[in-house]
């Protein structure tokens, strides 16, 4: 059985935040889950999918997060406890049913889960999420810990039948990607089955109904600033007059600093867990209270720039300050040192450093950038690519996925990445606005995501590019997960439909479609070719399984390759692929024959022919 | 117990990840809290990982730079690089086997000298336990064992809040079947190991 499964309440168990967080949505029974994977969120959805396979859980991984929320809609909108998570960007694509479904709200518990990504670990940017909740009127609660990731998250379902309205619990990477030791409560049943009720004055969000379902989601929030003012997550620790306003996992770090500058007597902390909306009347009594205070969150000033206006209501001049100089950037993600010094600095109390050590002597460091995988069929791509488009003046619009990677040297294939889907439609746009020859980059789950309405916009625009799609048949860069054009079959998986990319593209129009096996690169560079002199929209469909997914499956039969005698050091192996299989011995190209998978591209590039299979023994 | 803030460095696949759960696991055998976090980088795509695992009652899960008291590298380079989450108390254990990164196996870079990394970590550091831990964990059965080996001499090092006891239960529960007698032999031979080096030291 699943370890998240066990129904063992009171036990204590070691849990990944995300493990935790799947948990406290098993407890509150829910019975309806969707996502698009995007880090740091994905090991919810992963461990919530791998629940649904040996329970009445319905998961189902969408094909972007817009769809995601609005299958979740529906499901909460027929009575289920449902539960929908993305990465913060992912909420992007999600922000138009979130508007609206604020004002319609919903039946059964639904909490929308926002892992936001401070410091970009693996993300491409750092917006702060908290504001979608201001935006949109929904309340949000913010952990601070493992133990509280489980816990809120059961809370947030019945949060939100208690307003009848979507719940955003909002988490960072060092709540998601964090263990400790979460004691477990009880399993809940879920309802799987629900009926949904007709009711469209309540439903059908024309502009005379959504006039008066504002005032209804008015009137929510003023019931959730009520349920705010007295939650058990807004919490103040302390009696002094030294205020400290903090969130998430700066909570933690302020409970450090104080203690470690011994000025646990003199603070008094106000850790928001519930931060929309904030407790006014709750944070005034608390300025009230306070000689100064000091606001710690990582991101925006959200809090900030409330606690500031409410001190204004309440007629108080106490200085208050967070983000600025000397004190807390906007930029990156906080750390405990780093706090007790602004605290210590903002109290006017000793820092107590650590003397770090001088580093002045220590050599360069090679460093270790990620590299795509050895026998990734993107290099191969990406290649044929380059060599189809030699003396051309071209720019690459590449996507998000393992192939971003395409942009380093020495492949140099990637010129532009916004967000999922771009590559297709600022494709358009470059193709346009200048002479340059455009070839855009999308991987194969991407392209259901949002590469699709781009290449529609593109071909009735009568654009003029060549759009590679990279299907590897799978979400490599979150770990593998489903897409729709994957072979479920193959994964024993029953009751799936498999889209064909090529149909589709053709579906929408594009005439010149062409299928190529990466791995033949003669081939692939003339067809590749071909499309590039395509006046028009032209798709070349790059189709070669994922080399990690493939040795995930067992399906792949590695058949190393070594350097022969014939090699004269042109090296064009290394200075052209960089596949990590590679290494000098001496002066000498070697392959590691652990790492080779045997793809043979290197092979084919070789001028002399010098890489050969190695010999069976 | 006095706060422990623990640095784990490794290369993706040298099993950093599993090393830290099966000290979590140890720490609640000894009513110890605990807390972890990990940052995955590209780990599958040759990147590093570094976990901070933080021992008594101090609330973060992070650690700062300077704030380590023990670094454990699984590759000396690795370990050199994280020279900045130390200070002078800091004790550090380091595998001395290198894994190169790319750009130095295709003579875009070169590798720092061996000798040259204990030297500087010697110098600036409390303590350098430092040995080719995976000779020793192929001396244990597999290569990958080369994790437990190293958790064998961290608990050596008397600096953690756990006995041998408690992190033989853990690798008996926590690791696969089929390599508990290896990951059992593999921790014994790191922890006799970090016993000479401190010894020669």
């Amino acid at each position: 059985m699943h370890k998240l499964l066990i129904d063992e309440p009171g036990a204590e168990r070691l849990l990944l935040g995300n493990e935790a967080i799947a948990r406290g949505a098993l407890e509150a029974g829910v019975a309806f889950a969707t996502t698009y994977p995007g880090t740091p969120s994905s090991e919810i959805s992963l461990n919530l999918f791998q629940v649904s396979q040996q329970s009445d859980l319905y998961f189902e991984y969408s094909t972007n997060e817009k769809v995601a929320l609005e299958v979740a809609a529906g499901a909460a909108n027929a009575g289920l406890r449902t539960m929908c998570m993305m990465k913060h960007v992912g909420l992007n694509v999600a922000a138009d049913p979130l508007m609206t479904l604020a004002y319609v709200g919903v039946r059964g518990g639904m909490v929308i889960l926002s892992a936001d990504d401070p410091n970009m670990f693996s993300s491409q940017n750092e917006q702060d999420n908290r504001y979608y909740a201001k935006m949109s009127g929904l309340p949000m609660l913010e952990p601070s810990s493992v133990q509280e990731a489980l816990e809120m998250t059961a809370y947030a379902f019945e949060l939100s039948e208690q307003l009848h309205e979507p719940v955003i619990l909002r988490t960072t990477t060092r709540i998601n990607h964090s263990s400790a030791f979460v004691h477990l409560g009880p399993l809940r049943k879920p309802v799987a089955k629900g009926r949904f009720n007709k009711d469209p004055f309540n439903y059908v969000t024309v502009p005379a109904v959504s006039r008066r379902l504002h005032v209804k989601l008015l009137e929510n929030m003023a019931k959730a600033a009520e349920i705010s003012e007295n939650s058990a997550y807004n919490t103040v620790t302390g009696n002094g007059r030294l205020g400290i306003v903090c969130n998430g996992v700066s909570f933690n770090y302020v409970r450090d600093a104080v203690n470690e500058l011994g000025i646990a007597e003199r603070a008094n902390i106000l850790r928001v867990g519930m931060s929309n909306p904030l407790p006014t009347d709750k944070i005034k009594q608390y300025l009230n209270g306070c000689e100064k205070v000091l606001v710690v969150e990582e991101g925006e000033p959200f809090m900030e720039e409330a606690v500031k206006a409410f001190a204004q209501e309440a007629g108080l001049t106490l200085k208050i300050q967070g983000k600025g100089e000397g004190l807390f950037s906007r930029l990156y993600e906080f750390d405990p040192a780093m706090v007790r010094r602004i605290v210590a600095g903002y109290f006017g109390v000793a820092d107590i450093p650590k003397e770090k050590l001088d580093l002045s002597d220590v050599p360069e460091i090679p460093a270790r950038p990620p590299n795509l995988c050895a026998g990734c069929s993107h290099r191969a791509t990406f290649y044929a690519v380059k060599k189809a488009a030699e003396g051309l003046d071209a720019i690459y619009p590449n996507d998000i996925g393992c192939y971003t990677l395409g942009f380093l040297p020495p492949l140099s294939m990637g010129d532009f990445v916004i967000c999922m889907g771009s590559s297709v439609s600022s494709a358009c746009g470059f193709s346009k606005a200048t002479d340059q020859k455009v070839v855009a980059f999308i991987g194969d789950s991407t392209f259901f995501h949002s590469g699709l309405t781009g290449l529609v916009n593109a071909v009735h625009n009568n654009h003029n590019f060549t759009l590679v799609i990279l299907d590897n048949g799978t979400t490599a860069m979150t770990g593998h997960q489903p897409h729709p054009g994957v072979d479920m079959d193959a994964l024993n998986m029953a009751g799936y439909h498999r889209i064909s990319i090529e149909a589709v593209v053709r579906a929408v129009g594009v005439s010149h479609v062409t299928i190529v096996k990466p791995f033949k690169i003669k081939k692939s560079i003339e067809a590749i070719r071909e499309a590039l002199a395509f006046k028009g929209v032209s798709v070349i469909i790059s189709q070669e399984i994922c080399t990690l997914y493939a040795r995930s499956l067992g399906s792949l039969k590695p058949r190393a390759f070594q350097v022969s005698d014939r090699c004269t050091n042109h090296r064009d192996c290394i200075n052209e692929l960089a596949c990590p299989a590679f290494y000098l011995e001496g002066e000498r190209v070697r392959i590691d024959a652990d790492a080779c998978v045997g793809c043979a591209v290197c092979a084919q590039i070789c001028p002399e022919n010098a890489i050969v299979p190695v010999k069976s023994a | 117990m006095e706060t422990l803030r623990l640095i784990i460095v490794a290369v993706g696949g040298q099993g950093n990840l599993l090393a830290s759960k099966v000290l979590g696991e140890a720490a609640l055998l000894a009513a110890i809290p605990v807390r972890m976090s990990e940052i995955h980088g590209m780990a599958q795509r040759g990147g590093v990982v570094e976990s901070a695992i933080v021992f008594g009652e101090a609330q973060s899960n992070i650690i700062s730079d300077g704030e380590a008291d023990i670094l454990l590298g699984f590759e000396p380079a690795e370990t050199l690089r994280a020279l900045n989450k130390c200070n002078r108390e800091t004790a550090v254990i380091t595998n001395l086997s290198p894994v190169p990164p790319f750009t130095v196996a295709i003579g875009k870079g070169t590798y720092p000298d061996l000798a040259r990394i204990q030297d500087l970590i010697r110098a600036k550091t409390r303590q350098l336990i430092a040995f080719d831990a995976v000779a020793l964990a192929k001396a244990a059965g597999s290569v990958m064992a080369l994790n437990i080996v190293l958790l064998g001499a961290l608990l050596q090092t008397g600096r953690l809040p756990i006995t041998a006891e408690q992190l033989e239960t853990a690798i008996r529960t926590k690791t696969k079947k089929a390599f508990v007698d290896t990951n059992l032999k593999a921790f014994r031979l790191g922890y006799e190991a970090a016993e000479r080096a401190a010894r020669s030291a």
